[in-house]
């Protein structure tokens, strides 16, 4: 809108404004441009900030400050070397590895639980499911700090401790009542007659499942994933409680966190080992941004 | 397969072995529901179709929850029954009521500033050319984990000591010291620190109030802000009149939200503080007694507080769902 010229003569088909459009516009436009491009100076300098340090030496890291690159630009990709070595013990490689072997299981299973539960819970009568349901849909709101002691307690007498299946069992648990939510609530849209035609053709509820949701689901399949995923990823509570802080299963960012707590001054490390930890979500949000909106939305009581 | 794998390949065995298993599970579980025919095993298929995630859910939410609250009654060790008192203590102690006094800070301030950011924000940038771009700007912190998050701020309010030839590094204390201030041990100036913590939060959350609202104000029908542009309103009474009201359910829906992430926030006090300098709230100081101070039954009454406290805010939350719903 803000740099639309002004024209004498009024277009013949009017454009379309929204009230924000509006209000914005009346707001004597290059005072909104500029707030919105401060709001957005602010919200990236930080990150930027901590990018530019991480291809910085380490001595000037420490003695300057990174808005001095600008006037000394000296670039160095030592800083990701050393996170990536096994030297200095930061070894971020093998703590990358355990997030996606963390990740993988932890997004598919509980994907495949929840799209059998959706459909029983959608297509299928049965006495005591409006009960069941309900209490699924209460589930989502309990605070994981609420489970996690007890369930380590269980996991330290079957002794599966310091193993993935700790991270696999909870965070597929942790996941099932959002993913049942939202997986229920989109089967829902697609027509009963869908399902009844199946069904006088001679289909069972086996091959319906397969035949005809599995390919109508795929876009609540996708926001559930992709929330699920960044949600592993980026998880610290439930890998601290259960992975314990050696290389064999915790996640980059308990590797992140620690390094932060023991070496809070090693900016080098830091700056480097935070972007490597962040590309991963932020690739997958690049690319898959609508589905993860979709999923954000879905997901928000969760935790 | 159950034990603790090493190396790489080791690690991608095991994984594969656990997907392999769960396919097999999921294999006989079909296997048997498709035996079952006809309306009349449909009982049967419900039930079997059910039976992983409620065993599943049993197994994860309902047993642990129901044991935290029966462990919070129980004292350090978890042996010995005292009643309430582990809740008296959250109430009456100092440290606790710091705890709490944080709590609420947090609460209060992050959901009302988070949205009103993200909803100026919105408005703003609403069908300007570079929309998208500056929209992703803003969202992108939503998607980066709270520790990565935390030590991008970290890094912002480094303080170096003032001494001689020594610079900042960090840019909050060099725009101090260029204004000619003193720097600031920013993270442990109690309170300053909470409120620099709460900064984080809100530059996560700003992204997610601004993508929702701004559905919501696309949402807007297009027959109205003709008719209120017709009568020729000004800025302010167009933001008051129509588009406040228009997306307000969706703006209480998005304080709640950001009030329950909020209220369990962990990562961050944790990665920036430790929860030391006063800067605790629940959810980190659940974490705190646990595994640090070894107090099992105030972990447990400070998660089940936790618990408590979301309830309301949850109920809420549906209630103005299913109103604006049914409207």
């Amino acid at each position: 809108m803000t740099a639309t010229p002004v024209t004498t003569t009024p277009p013949l088909t009017p454009k379309k404004e929204t009230a924000a459009g509006i209000a914005k516009r009346k707001l004597s436009s290059p005072w909104a441009s500029i707030a919105a491009i401060v709001l957005a100076v602010l919200w990236t300098i930080p990150t930027f900030g901590l990018l530019v340090s991480s291809f910085r030496p380490e001595r000037a890291i420490k003695t300057t400050g990174w808005w001095t690159f600008f006037s000394d630009p000296t670039v160095t990709m030592e800083n990701y070397k050393a996170v990536f070595g096994e030297e200095g013990g930061v070894n971020l490689a093998a703590y990358f590895v355990n997030s996606l072997m963390i990740c993988i299981p932890a997004v598919l299973i509980p994907m495949a639980l929840a799209t059998l539960a959706a459909y029983a819970f959608t297509w299928i009568h049965f006495p005591g499911r409006n009960f069941l349901f309900i209490v699924v849909f209460a589930l989502q709101i309990v605070p994981l700090q609420v489970t996690l002691i007890p369930l380590l307690e269980i996991f330290v007498k079957i002794d599966l401790t310091g193993t993935f299946w700790t991270l696999w069992i909870s965070h597929s648990a942790f996941a099932l009542p959002l993913a049942i939510y939202l997986l229920s609530n989109f089967m829902r849209e697609i027509p009963s007659g869908l399902i009844e035609a199946a069904r006088i053709d001679g289909a069972g509820h086996v091959s319906i499942f397969f035949k005809v949701m599995l390919p109508l689901l795929t876009p609540a399949l996708a926001a559930f994933g992709i929330f699920q995923f960044l949600w592993v990823w980026n998880d610290l509570l439930v890998a601290l409680v259960f992975a314990g802080g050696g290389d064999e299963v915790a996640p980059i960012t308990l590797q992140l966190a620690n390094l932060s707590g023991t070496r809070g001054t090693a900016w080098q490390l830091l700056s480097a080992g935070a972007f490597v930890s962040i590309i991963v979500p932020v690739v997958v949000f690049l690319l898959l941004q609508r589905y993860f909106v979709r999923g954000l939305l879905a997901g928000s009581v969760k935790g | 397969m159950f034990n603790t794998a090493s190396t790489t390949p080791e690690k991608i065995l095991q994984m594969l072995a656990a997907l392999l298993l769960f396919a097999a599970i999921l294999g006989v579980i079909l296997f048997i529901a498709a035996k079952f025919g006809g309306r009349r095993g449909d009982k049967v298929v419900a039930w079997l179709y059910l039976l992983p995630t409620v065993f599943l859910l049993a197994f994860g939410l309902v047993y642990p929850g129901l044991r935290t609250i029966y462990q919070s009654f129980f004292d350090a060790a978890g042996k010995t029954f005292i009643g309430l008192d582990n809740y008296t203590t959250i109430f009456s102690d100092n440290d606790q009521l710091t705890v709490l006094r944080n709590t609420v800070i947090w609460v209060v301030v992050v959901p009302f500033l988070a949205t009103a950011i993200g909803l100026v924000y919105a408005i703003l940038v609403d069908r300007s050319r570079f929309e998208s771009f500056a929209k992703a700007l803003i969202f992108l912190p939503m998607s980066i984990s709270f520790v990565a998050a935390s030590v991008i701020w970290k890094f912002m309010y480094e303080y170096r000591p003032d001494q001689g030839n020594v610079k900042q590094i960090g840019l909050i204390n060099q725009i101090i010291v260029w204004l000619g201030g003193k720097p600031v041990q920013l993270l442990i100036e109690s309170p300053l620190n909470t409120f620099l913590l709460i900064v984080v939060m809100i530059w996560i959350q700003a992204g997610f109030a601004m993508t929702i609202l701004s559905a919501a104000i696309k949402a807007i029908p297009d027959d109205i802000i003709e008719a209120a542009r017709l009568d020729g309103v000004n800025a302010w009474t167009m933001f008051r009149n129509i588009t406040l009201p228009s997306v307000q359910p969706t703006v209480v829906v998005v304080l709640t939200t950001i009030g329950i992430a909020t209220l369990k926030v962990f990562d961050i006090v944790r990665t920036m503080t430790g929860g030391q300098f006063k800067t605790s709230v629940v959810a980190n100081e659940f974490y705190s007694q646990t595994f640090r101070a070894d107090n099992q039954g105030l972990g447990a009454a400070l998660a089940v507080l936790l618990f408590i406290l979301v309830i309301p805010i949850v109920a809420y939350n549906i209630r103005t769902l299913r109103r604006s719903e049914a409207s």
